[in-house]
C-alpha cells in the first residue's frame, strides 16, 4: 500500500458517507461564525424551522466591521451596527460561544480560533471566509465556504464535498534574515499564479517550513487561497504542539496523552504521492513587493515594475498595462522609489504578535516618514493587544508616529472607517491586493510586516535589510 | 434553488482574467442581513462612475459608458463570458447573489475560483468549464453577432449556438447536476442521512473527546 498524504488522513477520517459520483459528506468538527456571512444562514434556518446541529462546534465573534478607533464602544454606522447586532442576537439565541464587542477575546476570527486553541490539529474547520485555510498551519483540514454552506453545516455538521487533487510545494534551505514567511508564501504565488492551486489542497512542507513558527506558518496557509487553493496546510510536529498546549480550548490530562498521540500521526507519510509538487529554493529569496492588483504580481523588492511591451502573450500583456494603469506605475521604475501614502499593519496574514515585534523592531528609535500620511497598526486580537502593550510595543509605534488601534480586519477589506482614499498608495501586510480592496480607487502593495515598517520610515519601499 | 434545465439567453463578454469576487460585488455592500437587492450592485465600480453605497438609488448614478456591459447590445443578457479564474478570492455568496439578481443565469469561463464555483451551484447560477480554445470562440462570436444567443442545456451538458452550428460538452459533477435540475434543497438532501450523521459523530467524538 502507497503511504498516504496528510490531506489523504485528513479529509478520510472525517468522511460519512459516500455518493455514487464520489462527493463525500465530509464531517465538521469546528465552525467559525462572523458578522458578514452569517446573517443569512441563521435566518434561512430559521425559516425552515431547523436548529444548529451542534452548538458547541461554534465559536462566533464579530470581525469585519468592527472599528478600530481606540477605546471604542458603539459603531456609529447604522448599517454595520444592524449586521454586529445581528450576531449579538443570533449567538444569544442559540448560546453560542461568543466573543463580543469588549471581550479581550475577541479579534479576527482566524486569530482568534488558534489562540483560543479552538483550532485544533486533525480536525475539520470551516468558516463563511476564504481564509479560513491558515487554520490549516496546524495540521488541521480547513476550508472557507459561502453563506449556503454555512448554513448547511449548522443544520447537519457536514458538507458534501469532492477530494481535491493534492499538492506538495516543498520549501528547501532557510531563508535568509529579515525574509519570512510572507516573502515565502508571495514569492510561491509569484510562481504558481493564483489559480496555480486550483482544484487543489496545498502542503507546505520542506526545511524552510519546519524552521518557520506558528505565526509564520499561519501567514503562509492564509494565503493558500490566493494561489486558488482552499485549503492549505503544514505537517504536525514539536512546534505546532507547544503552541496549542494549555490553551483555552485544548485538551488537559490523560486526554492531551491521547490527543498528542493521535496528532503526532499527522504528517504524509514518506511514500506519499502528490498529484503535483513545486519546488522552492527559500535560501535564494529576498523580500517580496507586489506591483498590480492580484497578489501574482510580485517581484524582488530590488526589481522593477514590469513592461507590457515585453510580454508577449496579449492577455497577459493587457492584464499588466490595466493594473499599471490603475496602480498609477510606470513601467521599469525600482519598486524602491515607489512612494507610499499610508501604512496599514494588520489582517489575518499578518496581525499576530510576531508580526508586531518585527514591524516594532524596526521602527524602534525611527520617526514616520513626512509624506506618509497614515500609518497604523491593528492587532489581530485583544489578546494579541494585551500582549505587545506588555512588551512595550505599543510605546514604540506611537512613538514613531505609528497609530495603535483596537483588534479587527480593518483596511484590510475597509468595511469598517480604516480605508485608502481614491489614489492613494499603502504598503499593506494584507492578503490582498485586488482593485478596490483597501477602498475605492486605493493602491495596495502587499508585503511583510517588516517591510511595511520600513516603508513607512523611509516614506517608499525599502529593502528593510538595507536600512541600517 | 430555481430549476434549471435549458436556457436560452443573450450573451455577454466579460473579457478580462481573474475577476474577483470583490469587483462582482464591492465590500461596503456586504453590511446587508439580507439575501436580495444585490443586482443594481453587480461590477459596481465598474459599472459607475461614483462610488456606491448600500440603500443609494443607483437608478440615479452615472454609468461609465467605457464598462463594456453597459453597452446597449449587451441589456438583458443572461448568459455571461469570463476568462481564466473568474471569481476569485472572497468567499462572500453576495457574488452569486448578485450576478443572479442581475439577470445571470449561467456564466462561461475556462475556470472559476472553488469556493465561487459550489457558491454559484449552491445557488442554482450555472457555472460552466469550457476549454481555452471554445472560449475564445465564443468571445469572438459574441462580438462578430449583435444579439447573440447561447442555449444552455443542463439536462444534455451542452452549450450551444442558436443555429445548431456548433455544440460544446461540457461537464458537471452527478449529484451537483441532479440538483439543479429538480431545484432540490442541499440540505433536505443532507438530513436524509442524519442517521449516519449522528452514528458517526458519536463514534469519532467517543474517540476523540477533545473534539466535542
Ligand atoms: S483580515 Fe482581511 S482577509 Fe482576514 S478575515 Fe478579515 S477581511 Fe478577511
Amino acid at each position: 500500500m502507497t503511504g498516504r498524504t496528510l490531506y489523504d488522513k485528513l479529509f478520510d477520517a472525517h468522511v460519512v458517507r459516500t455518493e455514487s459520483d464520489g462527493a463525500s459528506l465530509l464531517y465538521i468538527d469546528r465552525h467559525l461564525v462572523h458578522e458578514v456571512t452569517s446573517p443569512q444562514a441563521f435566518e434561512g434556518l430559521k425559516l425552515a424551522g431547523r436548529q444548529p446541529w451542534r452548538k458547541s462546534s461554534m465559536v462566533a465573534m464579530p470581525d469585519h466591521n468592527t472599528p478600530t478607533t481606540p477605546g471604542f464602544t458603539v459603531i456609529t454606522d447604522a448599517v454595520s451596527r444592524t449586521q454586529v447586532e445581528t450576531l449579538d442576537s443570533n449567538a444569544a439565541e442559540h448560546g453560542l460561544t461568543y466573543f463580543r464587542i469588549g471581550d479581550m477575546r475577541r479579534g479576527i476570527v482566524h486569530v482568534v480560533g488558534p489562540e483560543q486553541g479552538a483550532t485544533l490539529p486533525g480536525m475539520t474547520v470551516v468558516c463563511g471566509d476564504s481564509h479560513t485555510s491558515t487554520h490549516g498551519a496546524f495540521a488541521a483540514l480547513a476550508f472557507g465556504i459561502g453563506t449556503s454552506e454555512v448554513e448547511h453545516v449548522m443544520a447537519t455538521q457536514c458538507l458534501p464535498q469532492k477530494k481535491s487533487k493534492s499538492m506538495l510545494v516543498r520549501c528547501d534551505g532557510r531563508l535568509a534574515t529579515g525574509v519570512t514567511a510572507k516573502d515565502l508564501v508571495l514569492a510561491i504565488i509569484g510562481k504558481i499564479g493564483t489559480a496555480g492551486g486550483t482544484g487543489y489542497a496545498i502542503e507546505f512542507g520542506g526545511d524552510a517550513v519546519r524552521a518557520l513558527s506558528m505565526e509564520g506558518r499561519m501567514s503562509m496557509c492564509n494565503m493558500a487561497i490566493e494561489a486558488g487553493a482552499r485549503a492549505g496546510m503544514v505537517a504536525y510536529d514539536a512546534v505546532t504542539e507547544a503552541y496549542v498546549q494549555g490553551r483555552p480550548f485544548s485538551p488537559r490530562a490523560e486526554q492531551w496523552d491521547a490527543a498528542t498521540k493521535h496528532w503526532r500521526t499527522l504528517v504524509s507519510d514518506v511514500d506519499a504521492k502528490f498529484d503535483h509538487t513545486v519546488v522552492i529554493n527559500a535560501s535564494e529569496l529576498i523580500p517580496q513587493i507586489t506591483w498590480g492588483t492580484s497578489p501574482e504580481m510580485v517581484v524582488d523588492v530590488n526589481g522593477r515594475v514590469p513592461d507590457p511591451d515585453r510580454e508577449k502573450d496579449s492577455t497577459k500583456r493587457e492584464g499588466i498595462a490595466r493594473a499599471l494603469a490603475y496602480m498609477g506605475l510606470t513601467p521599469n521604475t525600482p519598486m524602491n522609489e515607489i512612494k507610499i501614502d499610508k501604512v496599514f499593519i494588520g489582517s489575518c496574514t499578518n496581525s499576530r504578535i510576531e508580526d508586531l515585534r518585527a514591524a516594532a523592531d524596526v521602527v524602534k528609535g525611527r520617526r514616520r516618514a513626512d509624506n506618509v500620511k497614515l500609518a497604523m497598526v491593528v492587532p489581530g486580537s485583544g489578546l494579541v493587544k494585551a500582549q505587545a502593550e506588555r512588551e512595550g510595543l505599543d510605546k514604540i509605534f506611537t512613538a514613531a508616529g505609528f497609530e495603535w488601534r483596537e483588534p479587527g480586519c480593518s483596511m484590510c477589506l475597509a468595511m469598517n472607517d480604516d480605508r485608502l482614499e481614491p489614489g492613494e498608495r499603502c504598503a499593506s501586510t494584507s492578503n490582498r491586493n485586488f482593485e478596490g480592496r483597501q477602498g475605492a480607487g486605493g493602491r495596495t502593495h502587499l508585503v511583510s510586516p517588516a517591510m511595511a515598517a520600513a516603508a513607512g520610515i523611509a516614506g517608499h519601499f525599502v529593502d528593510v535589510r538595507r536600512l541600517g | 434553488m430555481e430549476r434549471f434545465t435549458v436556457h436560452t439567453g443573450l450573451v455577454a463578454p466579460l473579457d478580462r482574467a481573474n475577476v474577483d469576487t470583490d469587483a462582482i460585488i464591492p465590500k461596503q455592500f456586504l453590511k446587508s442581513i439580507k439575501r436580495s437587492g444585490y443586482g443594481p450592485n453587480c461590477f459596481d465600480e465598474w459599472r459607475y462612475l461614483d462610488v456606491g453605497q448600500p440603500g443609494a438609488d443607483n437608478s440615479k448614478r452615472p454609468l461609465n459608458s467605457q464598462f463594456i456591459l453597459n453597452e446597449p447590445r449587451y441589456a438583458g443578457a443572461s448568459v455571461l463570458l469570463a476568462r481564466q479564474n473568474f471569481g476569485c478570492g472572497s468567499s462572500r455568496e453576495h457574488a452569486p447573489w448578485a450576478l443572479l439578481q442581475n439577470g445571470y443565469r449561467a456564466i462561461i469561463a475556462p475556470s472559476y475560483g472553488d469556493i465561487f464555483h459550489s457558491n454559484s451551484l449552491n445557488n442554482g447560477l450555472l457555472v460552466i468549464r469550457l476549454p481555452e480554445a471554445q472560449v475564445d470562440q465564443l468571445f469572438h462570436d459574441c462580438a462578430a453577432f449583435p444579439g447573440f444567443q447561447l442555449v444552455i442545456d443542463l439536462e444534455l451538458q451542452q452549450v450551444r449556438a442558436t443555429d445548431a452550428r456548433y455544440a460544446f460538452d461540457f461537464e458537471i459533477a452527478a449529484g451537483k447536476r441532479e440538483r439543479m435540475l429538480n431545484g432540490w434543497d442541499d440540505i433536505g438532501l443532507t438530513l436524509k442521512h442524519s442517521a449516519e450523521i449522528a452514528a458517526f459523530e458519536s463514534k469519532h467524538l467517543a474517540a476523540q473527546p477533545w473534539l466535542a
